[in-house]
């Protein structure tokens, strides 16, 4: 559920802070617009050390457009424009499933059942009861060798199937922690899942 | 120069111009959504798509700039194919609602499908649909209809830079709209109605009011303020509904204010529309041979020094002049048009001009603004100073109330000081080749007016702004009667009493031609007030005779904007039920009184006009004066005061008798000032 409410106000704390300074100085003079993207991406990420939902609510885009000199319209084009940024609360695991061709014929129609059965909601942009869980459907991920893809917040989990979903979310449920990214299906990288055909360790010298 | 062939005509045209340009000079018409030639372009409707021979797909004629030797052709079978092709995408998600929509009739896109639709739709899908945009009482939103052409968008940001549209969302998703919800805060909103191609924007007053083709279309010019706005004035039968802006380059381009625009509906209501007389301290309905004879009356035996005459803020010239004249037969020299007071010194016309003119403003490097707000008392005339600062190079400063004029300012100080203390502006001004003052009508209502047009004056000589090819001084007035009736000598003649000395019982019998812009109640008690015009306000409250006039869409006449423009506007309408022409009512009463005034007709009022001065019968002209006197207004400029400079219009909406009538402008005032609107009045 979307229980948080838009905030009143929003300020920059001191650590990001030090990002947005960092951030603006990356662009001459005049041409601080260019930070939006940055700058938004700053607010998200304080949104969710201080309230465990990832988002930016419109009055971090009025902050960031007056701090750069923007119309306010212009930030929430932006901001409405890339789905990296959230401009509705979302769950403090924010469940982004590629649907494309690729990760489609891997199957990560199980990947998305296995969320919805484990969130317990029905559609994509919804919001588990817990408020734990979003879950939402994105484009392709561009790891299509690791096929079907979960991200979850800033962070890959490949080679996913309906169980691993189960698995992995389950222990979401139960407080554990985000385990480390990558393969869950136990291979290194993008190597083949069965095993190296290639690159073999040779026993003769090389002539 | 390029020069390249459309459909084996050979054009040429300026480096730079886009194809489109060059298909429009060969007179090939290119169909469009997106592409505005106010605009910057944005090439995403994509229905301009011509060929060009080398180039092996269609190209979008308003992006692609001209090549030397380019072969265009407009007329191809894969042009038409290419446009059929975008024409059906951009009706996938269209509605089909056309009999229900208020464009119906002047929509690009319908008169575009004609030519390129498909007569049945292939897209059985479900559309796309959006909900429903409340920006605010002028603006009517559709945004199913939207086509994404983002005209709008780049209006607010560029022309009106009110930057509050904006395409929220991608793909499919995308919106048009404010995000926020909120009412349209720009003066020129009411623009992006007639920029929409489509019926997403339509005019909210208009909803579903009449059909374009039931209308009847007059020229006319606009009398809200001192720009004088080139107008179309849409009238069905005895209504008018609906006010259109005319291109004109050299006054307003294609833009309108908001209240020119939609204070139509101000003229349906309170309406004098019968003469009515005083009787026991009542108002009661007479006849017109009733109210001569009450006049009559009460002018026998009066001297003509105790008769005056002030005329107001939208009259024409031609009844000014008629009730010039017939002041000077009743031997009065008392009239008077700057009801506001103001200090305008009518000895030389330069002294209260708009001497750089409208379109001069796009040759000035600086700008100094002196008590003015032009957003809010001249929008359009804004507007042309937003485009001279946005292609850069123009230093604005700002003497007078701090508010958002839509461009970068210095603000220098609030009151007169600033005028000898511009600090580093100065530098900005001295250093520029073309520098200019406005000098707003806040400045100049003051007791020490005189003297802070003479400073203004000593200020623009002393900046290089006054030369034989360059006049900088500039007045900016709010009323669209003011320069007309200063050109005709609507002001005391010799041992005649201006405004404040009219007031005060200083005359036995006042005449008010559509007079409401002063404080009434400073009448003297005992003066008969004689309240000809169009409108039940201020003035009509305190006449003893009420003679009902025409507004300014009921009668022709001439009117002189801020830089000194005659301009010519028609008759659209006839006045309502009794009312008359002003100037028809003044010839009779003047016959009545036995002081007829010489001219039988409107061509021979016409003529008696430009006899008096020629500038009348110049229309549509500007006399662009040189600054090559230097000699200043009469005025003292060390008798300046301390005050700060207070502009002289705080609520843009309503400013005059047929805005203050209007309902439409009053939702406005409420949208946007909100509680405020009592403290701005």
């Amino acid at each position: 559920m979307n229980t948080q409410a838009e905030p009143k106000s929003f300020e920059f704390d001191t650590e990001a802070e030090a990002l947005v300074t960092a951030a603006i100085a990356h662009y001459p003079m005049g041409k601080q617009a260019s930070a939006v993207m940055p700058l938004l991406d700053i607010a998200q990420r304080q949104m969710a050390r201080h309230t465990g939902s990832a988002w930016v609510p419109r009055v971090a885009m009025d902050v960031i457009a007056k701090r750069l000199g923007m119309a306010p319209i212009r930030v929430y084009e932006v901001a409405t424009f890339y789905l990296m940024y959230n401009t509705k609360p979302v769950g403090k695991y924010h469940l982004q499933v590629c649907t494309t061709t690729p990760c489609w014929l891997r199957g990560s129609d199980d990947v998305v059942a296995a969320c919805k059965s484990q969130a317990g909601i029905s559609e994509f942009g919804e919001t588990s009861a817990n408020g734990l869980f979003t879950m939402s459907e994105v484009e392709c991920l561009g790891a299509c060798v690791n096929a079907p893809i979960l991200q979850i917040n800033d962070d890959y989990f490949e080679d996913m199937d309906g169980v691993r979903t189960e698995v992995l979310l389950g222990d979401l449920k139960a407080g554990g922690a985000l385990p480390p990214a990558g393969s869950t299906a136990g291979r290194s990288g993008s190597a083949p899942a069965t095993g190296l055909t290639a690159l073999l360790p040779t026993t003769e010298p090389a002539e | 120069m390029a020069k390249v062939t459309v459909d084996g005509i050979e054009v040429e045209v300026a480096n730079g111009a886009s194809v489109l340009q060059a298909c429009e000079a060969a007179g090939k018409e290119i169909p469009r959504f997106c592409y505005h030639e106010r605009l910057s372009i944005a090439g995403n409707c994509r229905m301009c798509l011509v060929e060009i021979e080398k180039m092996p797909k269609p190209v979008a004629s308003c992006g692609q700039p001209v090549g030397d030797g380019m072969v265009i052709k407009t007329d191809t079978e894969m042009v038409r194919k290419a446009r059929r092709g975008v024409m059906e995408f951009l009706l996938v998600n269209h509605p089909l609602d056309c009999p229900i929509c208020d464009q119906g009739g002047e929509c690009d896109l319908q008169d575009e499908a004609v030519g390129y639709g498909r007569g049945y739709s292939r897209y059985d899908e479900n559309k796309r649909s959006v909900g429903q945009a409340d920006w605010g009482p002028l603006v009517k939103t559709t945004m199913t209809r939207c086509i994404h052409c983002t005209r709008c968008i780049r209006f607010s940001t560029e022309v009106a830079g009110v930057p509050e549209l904006g395409a929220t969302a991608r793909g499919e998703s995308m919106q048009v709209g404010t995000y926020v919800e909120k009412a349209l805060s720009s003066e020129l909103s009411g623009n992006i109605i007639d920029l929409c191609p489509v019926g997403a924007l339509t005019s909210k007053p208009y909803a579903y009011t009449a059909r374009p083709w039931e209308l009847k279309k007059t020229d006319s010019v606009d009398v809200f303020d001192a720009v004088g706005a080139n107008i179309r004035v849409d009238a069905r039968g005895a209504e008018v509904l609906r006010i259109l802006p005319r291109v004109n380059d050299a006054v307003n381009e294609e833009w309108l204010g908001d209240k020119s625009r939609f204070a139509v509906d101000g003229l349906k209501r309170r309406r004098l529309d019968r003469p009515w007389i005083r009787e026991n301290g009542k108002l009661r309905a007479a006849s017109w041979e009733e109210a001569f004879a009450a006049i009559a009356d009460r002018l026998k035996n009066v001297p003509g020094e105790r008769i005056g005459a002030i005329a107001g803020d939208q009259c024409d010239a031609e009844s000014m002049l008629a009730l010039k004249d017939m002041m000077a037969a009743l031997g009065s020299a008392n009239i008077d048009c700057r009801q506001d007071g103001a200090a305008l010194d009518a000895t030389r016309r330069e002294f209260y001009l708009f001497n750089t003119t409208i379109a001069g403003i796009e040759e000035a490097d600086a700008l100094l603004i002196i008590g003015s707000n032009p957003r809010r008392e001249a929008p359009v005339l804004n507007a042309r100073i937003r485009k001279r600062w946005l292609s850069g190079g123009l230093a604005v400063g700002l003497i007078g109330e701090e508010a958002d004029l839509t461009y970068g300012f210095d603000y220098i100080g609030g009151g007169p000081e600033s005028l000898q203390a511009l600090g580093s502006f100065a530098d900005k001004l001295r250093t520029a080749k073309k520098p200019m003052i406005i000098l707003g009508q806040g400045a100049l209502q003051r007791d020490d007016g005189a003297a802070v047009l003479a400073a203004a004056w000593a200020l623009a000589a002393q900046y290089n702004m006054l030369n034989v090819d360059w006049h900088g001084f500039n007045v900016l007035h709010t009323a669209a009667a003011r320069v007309g009736a200063l050109d005709l000598g609507f002001v005391p003649g010799t041992g005649g009493k201006n405004v404040a000395a009219m007031l005060g019982g200083g005359v036995d019998v006042l005449w008010l031609l559509a007079a409401d812009e002063f404080e009434t109640s400073k009448i003297g008690a005992e003066t008969f007030v004689i309240y000809q015009g169009h409108h039940g306000d201020a003035g009509a409250a305190r006449a003893d005779v009420i003679l009902p006039g025409a507004a300014y869409t009921e009668k022709p006449g001439t009117y002189v904007n801020t830089e000194g423009r005659a301009q010519f506007g028609f008759m659209a309408v006839s006045p309502p039920g009794d009312a008359r022409e002003d100037w028809r009512i003044l010839r009779a009463i003047s016959a009545y009184i036995g002081h007829a005034l010489p001219y039988d007709d409107f061509a021979q009022l016409r003529a008696q006009l430009i006899q008096t001065n020629p500038i009348f019968g110049e229309i549509g002209e500007v006399r662009r004066l040189a600054g090559s006197n230097l000699e200043g207004p009469v005025g003292n400029a060390a008798a300046i005061g301390t005050a700060p400079f207070i502009n002289a219009v705080h609520n843009y909406y309503q400013t005059d008798p047929i805005s203050r009538a209007s309902p439409t402008m009053a939702a406005c005032v409420a949208a946007h000032y909100g509680t405020q609107a009592e403290a701005a009045e």
